[in-house]
């Protein structure tokens, strides 16, 4: 049992994982202690058969459906889970845990190595999504959940639903990755680039020792948000939001933020800068760039879901130009290929890749439809509406 | 000759569904092309219990199908039927969707491949009122079943039940079944004879490899 000095400020339960049980990591390291902290939401019910795992995007967390202890903003999916909701509490048993190398509770750079007493910086290892997901089997194993019903998740919380419908297909009733891919792309490696090096540039980042100075690399944490958040927008999303719009003053032949469109980023990146971690950001975009399933089996991506009995639903929006419709047909072709059960739906929208986090009554009413049908080859009792 | 609605607790589907569906055995793996919004694979998951996947090429009609808990994808019967591993289904369904194929033969080949057995239900260019209107009128025939002007039809591989016939002749296709159905939704003849081919607006074949 460890008790990381950051556990007052994360609220929810948390897994303790002792020496005797390390996570034994693809870059060939046992890690242990390890902590998960995570949240659940609605009840197991008596059969353990009604748990859904809903896993958080690269800077997301497991506060799904609660104010965000940092920002005291609503939960990331708030208005997707609750009683009647697409993802309802009171027929579903919800569980969501802070990502392996995150900053919100589970181990990860920020948090204290026992073995030092310090915080690990660069000296966590790196990890990937695969070890991410291992790090919730044990979760899942610790709740005694033999089968989950659904793994749902968007972006990098689409990549790990896809890992578990590929590493443990019998532990996965049904499966939603949305608006993800099976693999990084050469342009999101390079985005990912972009905001590390940001961060590295930083002065402040200390080679990756910041905690121990007392210092935070906030400019270049900010930069990456900054330049990370153009890509979560189409273009036509932002053209409605600023078009070319001015802050009110006119131009100030200057470098302020004279344009609406400027002012917003810079919100963007300062706001992110007080809930995240500059090393934690390095660390997950890393294991986004590692992940590759088709190269995990032998470049064929088809091999990867040979035999699934998992029902998936992909899911991808029309502007979503980080994560492209194209990428989610790789995988329905995939699946096709070995004639697995797959509904896939392009949901029409022009808010780009951050769709999945927003109000799009279309996305909900598919992924309520696909859930019933699911619930109902689980025998799951319907639902209320 | 064709059991339709029990009268019990199915609802009723359009005819020629109807028809499709009294083909499908009870339990097995069906792949329904150009399912539209899912009605047909809905009423056999309901009433055969069977694995059904649907393939359709609207986004509305796929949105609607998924909504629906249907195992849907959207996609296309000329490009994308060559992902699917072969004898993966017992029936692959083309229900009124081949002539507006690109490549109906290659279409049929690979339902074949795919599927023991073939279901595919067209229009009949044959009826009699589609070669009146032409002999008569000298116009594009527009009738009932093919209800689109010439010039903005997806219909672009219309054929007649004798052309399907020697279509799977040559195709090397065994004819299980065939079934014709007349303009108020009757079922005629066997679709075998000369008279189907007359009277017939629509026809169902049951098909299967050699």
């Amino acid at each position: 049992m460890t008790v990381s000095d950051q556990d007052a400020a994360f609220p929810g339960p948390r897994l303790d994982l002792g020496q005797d049980a390390p996570l034994h990591l693809d870059c060939g390291v046992d890690l242990a202690p390890v902590t998960i902290a995570y949240r659940t939401y609605g009840h197991l019910n008596a059969d353990r058969s009604n748990a859904i795992l809903v896993c958080h995007a690269l800077t997301g967390d497991q506060y799904v459906a609660d104010p965000n202890p940092l920002t005291g903003k609503p939960g990331w999916w708030q208005q997707l889970v609750g009683p009647g909701r697409v993802l309802d509490t009171d027929r579903y048993f919800l569980i969501c845990s802070n990502v392996l190398g995150g900053c919100m509770g589970t181990s990860g750079p920020p948090a204290t190595n026992p073995e030092t007493g310090n915080p690990w910086g660069l000296t966590f290892p790196v990890i990937t999504i695969s070890d991410m997901v291992r790090a919730q089997i044990r979760l899942i194993d610790h709740l005694g959940i033999d089968q989950l019903f659904c793994v749902i998740g968007g972006s990098m919380g689409g990549m790990q639903v896809l890992e578990w419908a590929v590493h443990y297909p019998h532990r996965v009733f049904s499966a939603v990755p949305i608006a993800s891919a099976a693999r990084h792309s050469a342009q999101n490696i390079a985005f990912g680039e972009v905001g590390r090096q940001a961060i590295i540039a930083d002065p402040e980042w200390c080679q990756g020792d910041y905690l121990s100075h007392d210092k935070r690399p906030q400019n270049g944490l900010a930069v990456a948000r900054m330049a990370a958040h153009i890509t979560y927008l189409s273009e036509a999303a932002l053209h409605r939001k600023f078009g070319r719009n001015l802050q009110g003053r006119g131009l100030t032949y200057g470098f302020d933020a004279d344009f609406q469109v400027e002012s917003y980023l810079r919100h963007q990146g300062s706001s992110f800068v007080e809930r995240f971690d500059a090393n934690s950001y390095l660390y997950i975009t890393r294991a986004m760039d590692y992940f590759d399933l088709a190269a995990d089996h032998g470049g064929s991506l088809a091999n990867a879901f040979r035999g699934t009995p998992v029902r998936f639903c992909v899911m991808s929006f029309t502007s979503d130009w980080l994560f492209p419709t194209r990428e989610s047909r790789a995988i329905v072709q995939a699946l096709n290929a070995v004639a697995a059960n797959v509904s896939f739906v392009e949901v029409e929208s022009d808010k780009g890749h951050d769709a999945f986090l927003l109000d799009e009554p279309e996305f909900h009413a598919t992924l309520r439809g696909f859930l019933e049908g699911a619930a109902e080859h689980r025998g799951l009792p319907r639902g209320g509406r | 000759m064709v059991a339709l609605n029990n009268g019990m607790t199915a609802p009723s589907i359009r005819v020629d569904l109807q028809l499709v569906a009294d083909m499908v055995d009870p339990r097995s793996r069906v792949l329904d092309i150009g399912c539209g919004e899912g009605i047909l694979l809905d009423y056999l998951n309901r009433f055969k219990q069977v694995d059904g996947r649907g393939i359709e090429l609207s986004m509305a009609g796929v949105r609607a199908a998924v909504a629906h808990g249907l195992s849907v994808i959207q996609g296309d019967a000329d490009t994308d039927l060559k992902d699917y591993p072969s004898a993966a289904f017992d029936y692959v369904i083309l229900s009124q969707t081949l002539q507006a194929t690109r490549e109906p033969k290659r279409v049929l080949e690979n339902m074949l491949r795919i599927g023991r057995r073939a279901i595919v239900s067209f229009p009949n260019f044959g009826h009699w009122r589609v070669r009146l209107s032409l002999l008569g009128h000298g116009r594009m025939p527009v009738t009932e079943t093919l209800t689109y002007q010439w010039c903005d039809t997806p219909n672009i591989h219309l054929c007649t039940i004798r052309d399907f016939r020697v279509l799977c002749d040559e195709l090397g296709i065994v004819i299980e079944r065939a079934i014709s159905l007349d303009s108020r939704g009757r079922t005629r003849f066997d679709a075998a004879g000369h008279l189907a081919n007359w009277l017939g607006e629509q026809a169902v074949f049951l098909l299967r490899r050699v």
